[in-house]
């Protein structure tokens, strides 16, 4: 979409035209049928010449030789290929603009001696950030939004890259409890073990504060390691209903994050993970997640030794679930550049990990991390709308986006950078600049 | 080249055995009981202090057929040849005769370009694995730091280097951090192993001069100033002038020797340079209306810029950037983390190529620099969507021959032609697809990497132990 309308100055106004009709039609009160391209539904095989049905903003059918329901709007696919959209598992995008002015920065909380657990990030996210629309347009429909910062981050959400409000993005919130471990500093302690007794401690003051509510209301416990509201939001975690992502690359750190979820039982994600490859089988066995990038390679801490761009081929090879992430090791310009995601899935595979496994891991993967199987990351009758219309092979630099959906709604895709684009591109005849001489 | 490397070997001797006469145009008026002043201890243009020891690895006559070959000088030549000998390309076509004793490699389909150049890097200065001990880019002190070299900050055992050369880096233009007005002079350096920086210097290059506007210098000195964008420009204009006046002084001593020599300030020396022209002026700069003031500010002293460095915003003036021949050294897709960043497109590269200015795809990051055809290929991509095609011949330009431009160096690297250096790259398939990976690459004639062979695979002294996996 963004593409055709980038064309002319002209069809700027035709882009803001298409967004007040596309704001007055009821929320995907329609059928689209996409006919005739190489869908890719995640769960099976591809199908050469397939349709996607959606209805109402579900997808209702997949196949080949579907029957077109009458009224249905035909959009023609031949040649292109047809996926999910695709699901950036670890972002800021949303809570960071620009990342050098202060105030458009929400993705850390102060909390109480590093731990804010009841931080949930989600609430300072910006739906109108400028940054959103260049990654839908890129193919990218949903994002999880996580915590950084302190030893216990705060809360992580998914969200679709759709205008509105933050509710009206989301699709759940929390995914998980976020936690940094391996940096002693950043979690105010001298050193790794004195971390992991800290991490103990709070776990067990959760436990304890969750059987003593009625006491700790009368005041009559001891003091606890940290406040009220962080101790109730780690609750659903030391129950083991809310994953906790812990972000962490040494791999001894990875052993440490291992015991401690057998200790404790929780359901743990391993976030970055630049060493996981050393411990592979063992994640495996212990079915934990790993989300983490293909495009490190530098020995860039004393925690990351060991980071090669193999990582990610190599967890899959053990039978590790694993969720890319796009820009994973970026630094200023993460959160613009979500929308590599699919370079970092081609570099997944040109460093061992099978293409299917590739495209998996940004799709149907992140979504059964975040427990959203039924809803996102495959092309099946049930799941939410969210698809993808591509030139060619998605992780192919030379290929466009044609048309993404999102809940089978479109959405006009002028960006900002299209219109300075547009703006700039007669020069020099169109713009006198002030030092032409 | 076998003229140079005894140049270089009887510079290697000079070094080891004390100073001795090794200018082209030694000072005289010292020459007494003492002996002769060693290379640049006199204020004389073209003073080489450090002096490369590079030599080039042994090399065998190597011919590489059946390959694409992008010769960043004119079309892709499709299941062509390439000879290698004496260090040099020697032959480049259809088909090429090579001798009976040629090694010869079988491309396959594969395909081959010239060693690619990134002409801004921190390599060495900002070595891996980090932290305050290797932080040595950025002399924030002054805002002004003519005198540093960043050669003195390199340490030749970063592991990022081997990285580098792995993603087909055979040469870079290693810079001074951003926080000064004037950061001091960069070096360009060979990427091959050496326990010396100068045994990794690019023989004969010239030096650059990194400056910086914009941000990150009000933001370093925000306490002692500039603390301004007017700040800054007051900053760069004093300094100017000082380095003037010092080279006005120095010119007529040197031609008539009268009195006392003036006294030796070595950052005025690296900004006298500039000005007689020997050193180019590589410009961190990212507003269109700054940039054009830094243009303004070089005619008023009388030098040229070369390369505006990250220039987000190059695309408002390309025209300008063409007219006054500077090149401008961009990222893909990098923008938006500061305000001077905001207004990045992606279209960026498309738009000053077309304007007839040189682009240049450059990293300022250890990691984009390994994947520079990469981030080519995304500009590329990004201009055809803007509706301005770009050819696979003119982006691979973008990564060798402009950046070498650059440089002063694209009489001898940065195309595949006869006669200039055998910096050659072997690639598994088509170099701006996602999945193609570097297989082989050559300095000078020499096999510096080969994927499938480990014992062709540099590690530095920190690597061993240190990092658990042989690469590659």
């Amino acid at each position: 979409m963004m593409k055709k309308y980038s064309a002319t100055l002209g069809s700027l106004l035709l882009a803001s035209t298409a967004f007040v009709f596309a704001a007055l039609l009821p929320a995907g009160a329609q059928t689209i049928a996409i006919t005739g391209g190489r869908v890719f539904p995640v769960t099976g095989p591809p199908i050469e010449g397939g349709t996607v049905i959606v209805t109402n903003g579900r997808i209702t059918a997949v196949g080949a030789n579907l029957p077109i329901p009458a009224g249905a709007q035909r959009i023609d696919a031949s040649g292109k290929w047809v996926t999910p959209g695709f699901i950036n598992s670890s972002t800021q995008l949303g809570v960071i603009e620009v990342s050098q002015v202060n105030s458009t920065r929400d993705m850390t909380a102060r909390g109480k001696d590093n731990i804010a657990a009841a931080f949930t990030v989600w609430e300072g996210l910006n739906p109108n950030s400028v940054m959103l629309a260049p990654a839908r347009n890129e193919g990218i429909t949903t994002i999880a939004v996580i915590p950084a910062g302190g030893l216990v981050s705060g809360q992580a959400a998914l969200l679709n890259i759709v205008p509105g409000t933050t509710t009206d993005m989301i699709i759940k919130a929390p995914i998980a409890m976020v936690a940094e471990i391996g940096d002693a500093s950043s979690a105010g302690v001298g050193s790794r073990g004195e971390l992991l007794v800290k991490l103990r401690e709070l776990l067990e003051d959760t436990r304890f504060f969750q059987i003593r509510r009625a006491a700790y209301e009368r005041a009559e416990t001891r003091d606890f390691a940290a406040s009220r509201l962080d101790l109730q939001a780690m609750i659903p975690v030391i129950e083991g209903r809310l994953p906790l992502i812990i972000t962490v690359d040494r791999a001894s750190d990875i052993d440490a994050a291992l015991r401690l979820a057998r200790e404790y039982n929780l359901k743990i994600i391993i976030g970055g993970g630049a060493e996981a490859w050393m411990l592979a089988d063992r994640l495996a066995r212990a079915r934990v997640p790993v989300l983490t990038g293909a495009m490190n390679n530098i020995p860039g801490g004393f925690a990351a030794l060991g980071q090669r761009q193999e990582n990610a081929a190599l967890l899959r090879r053990a039978g590790v679930s694993v969720a890319l992430i796009g820009n994973a090791g970026g630094g200023d310009e993460e959160a613009f550049n979500v929308r590599n995601l699919k370079q970092e899935a081609g570099n997944a595979v040109a460093y061992g990990m099978t293409w299917d496994d590739a495209l998996r891991a940004v799709t149907l993967t992140p979504a059964e991390v975040f427990g959203v199987a039924d809803r996102l990351g495959s092309l099946q009758p049930g799941r939410d709308g969210n698809v993808v219309i591509w030139s060619g092979d998605p992780f192919e630099f030379t290929t466009r986006v044609e048309r993404v959906f999102i809940g089978g709604r479109e959405y006009p895709g002028m960006t900002r950078q299209d219109m300075l684009t547009e703006r700039y591109k007669g020069l020099p005849n169109s713009h006198n600049t002030p030092i032409a001489r | 080249m076998r003229a140079i490397v005894s140049l270089i070997l009887v510079a290697t001797a000079a070094c080891a055995t004390g100073p001795r006469p090794v200018t082209d145009n030694p000072p005289r008026s010292r020459a007494d009981s003492v002996g002769p002043p060693g290379r640049g201890a006199s204020s004389v243009p073209n003073a080489d202090p450090f002096p490369s020891s590079y030599v080039p690895y042994p090399a065998r006559t190597t011919l590489i057929r059946g390959v694409n070959i992008f010769t960043a000088a004119g079309p892709l030549i499709r299941n062509g040849a390439i000879l290698l000998q004496n260090g040099k390309v020697a032959a480049i076509g259809q088909s090429v005769d090579a001798p009976a004793d040629a090694l010869v490699i079988e491309g396959a389909g594969k395909y081959v370009t010239p060693g690619i150049v990134d002409n801004h890097s921190h390599l060495g200065v900002y070595a891996s694995p980090g932290g305050l001990a290797l932080s040595d880019g950025n002399e924030a002190t002054s805002p002004s730091t003519p005198h540093v070299w960043a050669e003195h900050s390199v340490w030749p055992q970063d592991p990022q280097f081997p990285r580098n050369l792995a993603g087909g880096v055979t040469t870079l233009q290693v810079l001074p951090g951003s926080a000064n007005l004037i950061g001091g002079r960069s070096v360009v350096l060979k990427v091959v192993p050496s326990r010396t920086v100068q045994g990794m210097k690019f023989p004969g290059a010239k030096y650059g001069l990194k400056m910086a506007c914009g941000e990150n210098p009000k933001r370093v000195y925000q306490s002692r100033g500039p603390s301004t964008r007017m700040g800054n420009v007051a900053g760069y204009r004093a300094a100017w002038i000082a380095a003037e006046g010092y080279r006005r002084r120095w010119d007529k001593w040197n031609t008539d020797h009268k009195g006392d020599a003036p006294t030796r300030d070595l950052g005025n020396e690296t900004l006298a340079e500039v000005l007689r022209g020997n050193i180019l002026v590589h410009n961190h700069c990212y507003r269109a209306d700054e940039m054009a003031q830094m243009i303004d500010i070089s005619k008023e002293f009388g030098y040229k810029i070369r390369s505006f460095h990250h220039g987000v915003e190059a695309y408002k003036l390309a025209d300008i950037l063409a007219r006054e021949e500077i090149s401008g050294s961009l990222w893909s897709d990098w923008g938006s983390f500061k305000m001077e960043a905001l207004d990045a497109v992606k279209a960026n590269l498309a738009l000053v190529d077309r304007a007839g200015a040189r682009a240049i795809v450059h990293s300022d990051d250890p990691s984009g620099s390994q994947r520079l055809t990469q981030e080519a290929a995304k500009a590329m991509a990004a201009g055809i969507a803007a509706g301005l095609p770009v050819a696979e011949e003119q982006a691979i330009k973008w990564v060798t021959i402009n950046p070498a431009w650059s440089l002063g160096l694209d009489d001898r690297i940065g195309s595949l032609e006869p006669g200039k250096n055998a910096d050659v790259v072997l690639w598994s398939g088509n170099p701006f697809s996602v999945y193609s990976r570097v297989e082989r690459v050559w300095v000078d004639g020499a096999l510096l990497y080969d994927r499938l062979d480990r014992s062709q695979q540099w590690r530095t002294d920190f690597e061993l132990g240190f990092v658990p996996f042989d690469r590659n």
